[in-house]
């Protein structure tokens, strides 16, 4: 008891403070099992992603043509098979990691900047510059997010930059109106009168009392939304509108290896399971995030 | 005091939230017991456990993590702890029912106040649906509402009438006993009387009996005719509204009184008790105020016994192990 | 001469919803002196939150002046009135929302101090934010907690030393006891009382709780339906309340004390709309008094007798 006691009774230092809070969520986090897993794979994902180029090299190994060894089944060999020009699977899955992944990254930033700023000034300062901005947010979404995508890498060519924008925009709906909402919640609280009231500049009491305190269902959107935008992104390459030839996006992995479905089923399922699984793992992830963040779940 | 005269009977009661870190200790071993007819107060602050003890009254203790440690209770005789869950269904709003807080949420927004006076009057007795309605009527112009409005929805009503309605499905069934949890907190101060005469002429009315819980002195010297204090989970004095009142005992009790702002002299000091209550996952050794208590002394490490100071007033306060110890009430 | 610090001039305070204008603050006067507690009781819905908020220009006013000082606060500009904002302060009611839960007490209350410059040295905050810590009674180990891990009387002390950071004059406590228990309460009040008297400083009080303010308070407003009906010294209107709201209202209150059965008088029906009201007396519905008169158009607030105003035709007497 008394050791209880004295670890009250003793001045934390501002960092202990922190560390003790940030210490509460990871322990809540690592409680939930799917959550492990899915950072696990992320983790994993990512680390695969990063070693790509030290372990392949991108010349011979991923995009180098061998049609001596067109078409194998999957061996010790060639884990995964090789495809029509005799390019061995796994080394191409794992190298398409690395657009999957930052694919997935870089276009749900794009997402979450555009929509989180705009979805704050809505929320906070309402009346007309939030109708405005809210009735756009209906216009864009009403548009089929697949369709929007479309029409941005037609407007601006297939690369794989235009591919994430494309995703990007169509992710910005979503997240504007989850911040507006949030940030109405946390609008109305006293604290922020109370800012108001010691004379603290508006745009102060954005960055350093609302959005702090609206973050966690953002960052929530944020995992899931990933998720989502790799499963855009590989549908667009699926199209032909994303990664150009010969990289090994998956989306366009498995558009090459539709052809061959019916006899060579591998060369779709083994890229096909790689978003599966990434997208899984976003997923899993973003439900124990929301578990860990959301306040009403707390006890 | 014959069993037979008692309504409710409440035997070292102990309740624990059993949380994956730590245990609550909630309650700590009650013992209550409410003659018929008889309203009895329940006073205490914030964690003092009052809410818990009237939920365990109708076995409603979220389980997990709430755990009825030990204990009786007992309701017009029969034995709360063991009921089964269909006994429990039969008592719950037929022989004990509840008023709670907050009349916002404790009605259905998408029935009508008639249907749900009706769907407690229809779940004990069986009466057809009509009459059922007939009956909640009945009930609503019992409370001060024309019967006409039974059709209407609960956002239709004011706060005060809406706590009418909950008033009107809790005596629906003629309850024996009634467990009020502050009723009237969410009410303004004119409401409030409205509804604390009406609860009280109803209770005399339906010859029924009530444990009112409450943190207002005020209230407690209003309706009550007996009054437990209850503080860190366990009662520390209880006794009549005379006994309280006028012979307080415990310095607990002593404190509270101090504390509330004198309305006919406002030059009066208010008095605090010093220091906040006791975290209930780590309640101190021995007695549970003293570390907050003026008179304490090396003999407040044990836990002090009930002691019976008159055959209706106890306290539970080893100052009283000597005979010269007194207490001073009221500062001038 | 006396010393008057704040005199608000036929405020009103207008919300337009979809069923008309809500009259949340309509057409009140009052004058408060420097160093003295007004306190404004009523019940929820009649104003007494909103008018305090207008004083601050929490809320923008519809119409009316509010002089601070001699200086008309309603009419200055955002940039003159950032300024202004140090001397007037709020105490809020809910300890819970009213603190930032991702700030911890340090940051709460050194917030203001960076934010008007007051202070630029780290050390010299930090020993400033440790002493309002020690003026509110707070022990210095609380320094690097989140609000989440106190209890609700000392949320409210971080709240009070959050304001007392800029040094106001004037400080409009909105219920900052109710949300608290009775033994938590008197620590508050007389904290602040004590505050009062050591930092000269003036008080609004607005409570719904009629034992807390005439513990408080010098002088007494009683709001209804968004005006004053009756405005007193303390002890004049406890003691002689002229206003028949008035008086239900102190009939009303619990005392724990028992024996003291007092003539109760219980009001009929509830509080009306605030909305679209009509030029009547806005208490005839409920009034047992009431007639024609009361009816056809409203009464105004006048001094009946010294400091004793009265908006009512037929004041009582005792």
């Amino acid at each position: 008891m008394d050791n209880h006691r004295s670890k009250h009774k003793s001045i934390r230092t501002e960092k202990e403070t922190s560390r003790q809070h940030r210490n509460e969520l990871w322990y809540r986090f690592k409680k939930n099992k799917g959550a492990m897993l899915g950072l696990f794979i992320i983790v994993f994902l990512v680390l695969v992603a990063l070693s790509a180029d030290f372990l392949l090299d991108y010349k011979t190994d991923v995009i180098g043509q061998n049609l001596k060894e067109r078409l194998q089944s999957p061996s010790l060999t060639h884990l995964f098979g090789t495809d029509e020009l005799g390019r061995d699977l796994f080394f191409r899955v794992i190298y398409g990691a690395r657009f999957s992944i930052s694919i997935g990254v870089i276009s749900v930033s794009i997402g979450l900047i555009t929509g989180t700023f705009f979805g704050a000034i809505a929320g906070y300062f309402g009346g007309y510059i939030e109708e405005v901005i809210m009735r756009i947010t209906d216009i864009m979404s009403a548009i089929p997010s697949i369709l929007l995508a479309i029409a941005i890498v037609t407007a601006l060519g297939a690369s794989t930059l235009n591919l994430m924008i494309a995703v990007g925009v169509a992710s910005i709906p979503e997240f504007v109106r989850i911040t507006r909402a949030s940030v109405l919640m946390v609008r109305n609280q006293e604290f922020i009168e109370a800012a108001r009231a010691l004379g603290v500049k508006e745009w102060k009491i954005i960055i350093s009392h609302v959005l702090p305190n609206a973050l966690a269902p953002i960052i929530v959107q944020t995992t899931l939304t990933t998720g989502s935008s790799i499963i855009s992104a590989s549908g667009l390459s699926f199209l032909g509108l994303g990664v150009p030839a010969p990289a090994p996006e998956w989306g366009s992995l498995l558009s090459a290896g539709r052809k061959f479905i019916r006899g060579y089923a591998y060369l779709t399922l083994f890229p096909g399971m790689a978003i599966m699984f990434t997208v899984l793992a976003f997923n899993l992830m973003g439900d124990g995030l929301r578990d860990v963040l959301d306040p009403k779940l707390k006890q | 005091m014959s069993k037979e005269n008692l309504i409710l009977e409440i035997e070292n009661l102990v309740v624990n939230y059993e949380l994956e870190a730590e245990t609550v200790r909630a309650v700590n071993g009650i013992s209550l017991s409410l003659e018929k007819g008889k309203i009895v107060g329940l006073v205490g602050e914030t964690g003092a456990g009052k809410t818990t003890t009237a939920l365990s009254i109708l076995k409603l203790i979220p389980d997990p993590p709430g755990i009825i440690k030990n204990g009786n209770i007992s309701v017009d005789g029969q034995d709360i702890i063991h009921a089964s869950i269909e006994e429990m269904e039969v008592i719950r709003g037929k022989d004990v029912s509840m008023i709670f807080q907050d009349p916002m949420t404790s009605l259905n927004p998408v029935f009508t106040v008639g249907d749900q006076i009706a769907e407690s009057i229809e779940i004990h007795e069986k009466i057809s649906r009509n009459e059922a309605f007939k009956r909640a009527g009945e009930m609503l112009e019992m409370v001060g509402i024309p019967a006409s409005r039974a059709t209407e929805y609960p956002h239709q009503f004011s706060g005060g009438m809406k706590q009418r309605v909950v008033i009107a499905i809790a005596l629906a069934c003629n309850p024996k006993l009634i467990i009020a949890d502050e009723p009237t907190t969410a009410l303004d101060v004119t409401i409030q009387a409205q509804v604390l005469s009406l609860i009280k002429d109803l209770i005399e009315k339906n010859n029924a009996s009530m444990l009112l819980i409450t943190h207002d002195l005020g209230i407690v010297a209003e309706i009550c005719d007996e009054v437990a204090v209850m503080y860190a989970g366990r009662i520390v004095e209880k006794g009549t509204l005379e006994d309280i009142f006028n012979n307080t005992k415990h310095p607990y009790t002593e404190g509270l009184f101090n504390s509330l702002p004198n309305i006919d002299d406002r030059n009066a000091i208010l008095k605090p008790i010093k220091g906040l209550m006791p975290d209930p996952t780590n309640l101190p050794r021995g007695c549970s105020f003293a570390p907050r208590c003026d008179y304490c002394t090396d003999i407040c490490e044990i836990q002090p016994e009930n002691r019976m100071i008159s055959h209706t007033h106890s306290v539970a306060c080893s100052a009283y192990e000597n005979p010269e110890f007194s207490i001073v009430r009221g500062s001038k | 001469m006396k010393d008057i610090i704040l005199e608000v001039k036929n405020l009103k305070k207008y919300f337009k919803t979809p069923k008309g204008m809500l009259q949340a603050v309509d057409d009140i006067s009052f004058s408060l002196e420097r160093g003295k507690t007004l306190g404004v009781v009523g019940e929820s819905g009649c104003g007494k939150s909103t008018t305090g908020r207008t004083v601050l220009r929490l809320v923008e006013p519809t119409s009316g002046e509010i002089y601070f000082e001699g200086e008309n606060i309603a009419a200055l500009s955002k940039k003159a009135l950032m300024k202004k904002r140090k001397d007037i302060q709020m105490i809020f009611q809910d300890p819970f929302s009213s603190l930032d839960p991702r700030k911890t007490v340090k940051n709460i209350i050194a917030e203001a101090i960076v934010e008007n410059k007051m202070l630029k040295d780290k050390t010299a905050i930090e020993k400033r934010v440790l002493h309002l810590m020690e003026t509110v009674g707070l022990a210095e180990r609380l320094i690097n907690a989140y609000p989440h891990e106190l209890d609700g009387g000392r949320r409210q002390r971080v709240g009070i030393a959050r304001a007392l950071a800029v040094e106001p004059k004037l400080i409009v406590c909105d219920e900052p006891v109710s949300a608290l228990d009775v033994s938590i309460q008197a620590q508050i009040l007389n904290l602040l009382k004590k505050l009062q008297k050591e930092m000269d400083l003036t008080y609004i009080f607005i409570t719904h709780d009629l034992s807390v303010v005439n513990y408080f308070s010098d002088d007494i407003a009683v709001m209804y339906l968004g005006q004053i009906v009756e405005k007193a010294p303390s002890e004049a209107l406890f003691d002689n309340p002229r206003h028949p709201y008035t008086q239900a209202l102190l009939s009303a209150i619990p005392v724990p004390v028992i024996g003291k059965k007092k003539d109760r008088i219980i009001l009929k029906g509830e509080i009306s709309s605030p909305i679209n009201l009509k030029d009547e007396c806005r208490f005839a519905s409920r009034c047992i008094y009431a007639d024609e008169k009361c009816k056809s158009k409203s009464p105004v607030l006048t001094e009946i007798s010294p400091n004793h105003f009265v908006s009512c035709y037929k004041p009582l007497n005792f």
